[in-house]
């Protein structure tokens, strides 16, 4: 484990360095840039972009929900409308661009000991294909009739039919075809990912040797890879349903006393291909955040990750079964019922590997060396969050648990919290982690302190409550909560509490923006190591790093990532490309 | 130290409004307590993981947090934690799914003496076919859906015509007798809800899908759709009633058969729905557009 190997064991290279394309002008130092450093930026400034689009639809969906009837434009249809472009959004352009996009391209070169990714032109044309997708995605709130209302899990019928917002206007074909570029584009950059991770490593980074915030972006890309197919084939299906008139997921149908065209298809097949994409997806994103969220609790814990290779394990462990589970979405879908049985059990079982990586988050805490900064803070809180929400989702793994809370509010409630809020807090953190690497400076860290209070204290106050109205039977997705005997007066009043809650913490997220501006010219400067940590990207000769990364050498690594606090070293860090023996006897390992 | 009491003030504050909290499921009014208990049992294996963990993160914090010349302990691994740690999480996740599975084979195993009752979901509301006399349900299909045969029972099927049909109006059931519910649909995709039946289901439209329950107390009930169908959605509602048998009968002797609502009108261009007339005169992609726009 602590395999400190000596210089001379490092095997050299096998291949000689090659020639990195060198930007001649100002458009293609900045903008059709192939610095993976670049394109993160690119990638993470237009996920923000659009995920604050995302933001506001919430605060309309809360404004409709918490005060019924006080807002006149807030009409049925545009709530189906706010609600599935918010779905949307947050779970593919935002979360997955911004983890994979944004994260993978910054830290997967830099933490390996790469000059760049492994395809540079490739990795350009995906950002400029994920930008695409997302001028799709918001033209078709100029489009006739809107964007489609039809939930962000698209379902047909209703999605290509009348009585759905966009299902007959552009509203869907718009959202299709948008979904269909992101994946193309994803696909360049994911095998770039992949690739770099396999090929790209410096002398002695065995995989062994990576961060783990490398595993966690490496796990969820070749994830994405395989499952975004499924999704691929569905939306081309569907799209082929809506403009040509075929019946992949049209059965016969009578709308408004009209029979339609369509005949013999399945609508259950799409939910089928729909979750097969649908349920990776969600550990496409908790993923890197795990892998993320141990790397900045070891650095400001001051203590080496508690069981690293099981830590790996449990990664590449949850990235398989995450593949066997996904019809637990779909139990009271009218599958066959005895489905139940195996996905209730594959989902349980996926609840061990993701278990030890909490008792190993908590258990890097217990002797260390707690630095209580912004970062170590949103760590805290992603253990809160994604615990609470890891337990709920014990209840709706759980079959027949499932089948009173499915499509209530209890629903809604533990999704946000352990795919929501919980990954959102380890972007937060990662950025005030690495913002100094990126820009040099530091955030502010009163400005973060303030940022964090308000967002995690009110997200536990928006959704830890929410489970109990879905216990109470409240369904999700109903835009009106009127006339239902099972809503008490109460229960009204706590609706309009969680919309307030939900307007503070958006608030405050202007103020993190606010931050995040500011200190590119005003923060204090950061130095190369400000935390400092042992993982390679924060050895580079210069901050920020520059076009290729290391300067003339590549750095040699010697060590794990996680030599922190090692008796008898003089500093309480070694950097993993510091070649000597400081490591104690083995017998701790 | 802020962050040590907001950790503890989490835990407590969470177990105080569980347990305090005036939101709490609906009184129950079918056989599934035992999906209740389950849920209780979910309370208290995952609430006492959630206040452990929490609790002693907020010690660690505590305990170890930064102060001048602090070292932290260098211990890459322990094996006999970490194998401890699974097996007593692998005991906790046993603890869950096996009651879980066991009701969950109840809930799929229909009795034998359950009336098969049906629910016709379309947008938006709910009908409902009952068996007649000969106690069998007639078949039925999308296409044989018209304006005078709204929930396209098949004409033809002799099991069909004793039906007693009850469209857009409210359900009644008779207590302590099982009821397998048949769940289809026309259009798009619906489910057929009862909070207080705790059981729900999709329903499909070219499939039939069913579950099962046993009413257990009288009174009426507002049967909500659980899955997203259109803009009309939060607007589907509908109510079961639960009677007394004699109550129930004197109902079901108000109700009008399959045969009776079709025999007026046996005349004219019944079976013979207008989109097919006008599919074979025109193109398959124009006609959807047509048959929308006529609405």
């Amino acid at each position: 484990m602590v395999d400190v190997t000596p210089a001379d064991a490092v095997p050299p290279a096998e291949v000689g360095e090659v020639e990195l394309y060198h930007p001649h002008s100002w458009w293609t130092k900045y903008v059709f840039s192939q610095d993976a450093k670049v394109i993160a930026v690119q990638y993470s400034a237009t996920a923000t972009a659009i995920g604050l689009v995302a933001l506001v639809l919430s605060w309309l969906m809360r404004l409709q929900l918490g005060f019924p009837g006080t807002f006149d434009f807030i009409t049925p249809e545009a709530y189906y409308q706010f609600i599935t472009m918010h779905g949307m959004i947050m779970v593919i352009y935002l979360l997955t661009a911004l983890f994979l996009g944004g994260f993978g391209n910054y830290l997967i070169p830099l933490m390996v000991g790469a000059r760049d990714m492994v395809f540079p032109y490739v990795n350009m044309l995906s950002y400029w294909i994920y930008l695409l997708a997302v001028l799709v995605l918001v033209s078709s709130f100029f489009a006739p009739g809107g964007p489609t209302g039809a939930g962000w899990t698209l379902y047909p019928p209703q999605a290509i039919m009348t009585g759905t917002p966009g299902g007959q206007d552009w509203g869907i074909i718009l959202m299709l075809s948008s979904l269909i570029l992101f994946i193309i584009g994803f696909t360049m950059g994911g095998l770039n990912y992949v690739v770099t991770v396999l090929q790209g490593r410096t002398r002695g980074m065995t995989l062994m040797r990576l961060p783990l915030t490398v595993w966690g972006i490496f796990t969820a890309t070749v994830m994405a890879l395989l499952a975004f197919p499924a999704l691929f084939v569905a939306c081309v299906m569907m799209l082929l349903d809506r403009a040509l008139g075929t019946s992949f997921f049209m059965p016969a149908i009578v709308e408004m006393g009209q029979q339609l065209q369509h005949n013999g298809g399945s609508p259950i097949l799409f939910q089928h291909l729909f979750w097969f994409f649908g349920h990776p997806e969600v550990y496409i994103v908790a993923l890197p955040a795990f892998g993320i969220v141990s790397d900045l609790i070891s650095t400001h814990a001051r203590k080496n990750i508690f069981g690293y290779r099981m830590m790996v394990w449990a990664i590449i462990a949850i990235g398989a079964l995450s593949f066997v589970v996904w019809a637990h979405h779909m139990y009271v879908s009218g599958m066959n019922p005895y489905f139940g049985f195996f996905f209730a059990t594959t989902t349980l079982i996926i609840a061990v590997p993701t278990a030890i990586k909490v008792y190993n988050w908590v258990l890097t805490l217990w002797r260390g060396d707690i630095h209580l900064t912004t970062p170590m803070l949103f760590a805290l809180a992603f253990i809160v969050t994604f615990v609470n929400g890891g337990l709920t989702g014990l209840f709706l793994g759980n079959v027949v648990v499932d089948v009173p809370l499915s499509d209530t509010m209890f629903v809604v409630a533990h999704f946000h919290m352990v795919m929501g809020v919980a990954p959102i807090l380890v972007i937060f953190g990662a950025i005030y982690h690495w913002y100094p690497k990126v820009t040099g400076r530091m955030l502010d860290e009163t400005l973060g302190k303030f940022h964090f209070w308000v967002t995690f204290l009110g997200a536990y106050l928006i959704f830890f409550p929410m489970h109990y109205l879905g216990l109470m039977g409240v369904p999700r997705r109903y835009a009106e909560l009127t006339d239902m005997t099972i809503m008490t007066e109460s229960a009204h009043h706590l609706n309009s509490f969680i919309s307030i809650m939900a307007f503070i913490v958006g608030f405050a997220q202007m103020v993190f923006l606010f931050n995040l501006i500011w200190s590119i010219r005003h923060g204090r400067e950061a130095g190369g190591n400000p935390w400092r940590a042992t993982t390679l990207e924060w050895q580079t000769p210069q901050t920020p790093p520059a076009h290729g990364n290391f300067g003339k050498e590549l750095p040699i690594v010697y060590r794990w990532a996680y030599d922190y606090s090692v008796p008898g070293a003089k500093e309480d860090f070694i950097p993993q490309n510091v070649p000597g023996d400081f490591a104690p006897s083995r017998e701790s390992a | 130290m802020a962050v040590v009491l907001v950790l503890v003030l989490i835990v407590v504050g969470s177990v105080l409004f569980h347990l305090l909290s005036p939101w709490w499921w609906t009184p129950i009014a079918s056989n599934w307590d035992y999906i209740d208990n389950t849920i209780i049992i979910s309370f208290w294996i995952t609430g006492i993981v959630f206040a452990a963990v929490v609790l002693f993160m907020a010690y660690c914090v505590f305990r170890f947090r930064h102060r001048e010349g602090n070292r932290a302990a260098y211990e890459p691994e322990n094996r006999r934690l970490e194998s401890w740690l699974m097996i007593v999480t692998a005991v906790g996740v046993t603890a869950l799914l096996v009651p879980g599975l066991f009701v969950w084979s109840r809930f799929v195993t229909v009795p034998g003496d359950a009336t098969e009752i049906e629910v016709v979901a379309q947008q938006w509301q709910w009908s409902f076919r009952l068996p007649g006399k000969d106690g069998k349900l007639g078949t039925s299909d999308t296409r044989d859906v018209t304006a005078d045969n709204p929930l396209g029972v098949a004409p033809k099927d002799p099991n069909g015509q004793d039906d007693v049909l009850v469209q857009a109006a409210d359900l009644h059931l008779p207590v302590g007798k099982p009821v397998k519910v048949l769940l289809r649909s026309i259009d798009v995709l619906h489910d057929f809800y009862i909070p207080e039946f705790r059981a729900k289901m999709d329903m499909i439209p070219g499939s039939v899908t069913y579950f099962w329950f046993t009413p257990t107390r009288t009174g009426t009930f507002q049967v909500l759709c659980a899955e997203l169908c259109g803009q009309g959605h939060p607007l589907m509602h509908g109510v079961v009633v639960v009677d007394t048998e004699q109550d129930y009968l004197a109902w079901l002797g108000q109700q009008q058969t399959f045969a009776q609502l079709s025999a007026p009108q046996q005349s004219g261009s019944v079976n013979q729905p207008p989109g097919k007339i006008m599919a074979s005169n025109l193109g398959v992609a124009a006609i959807s557009r047509l048959s929308r726009s006529a609405q």
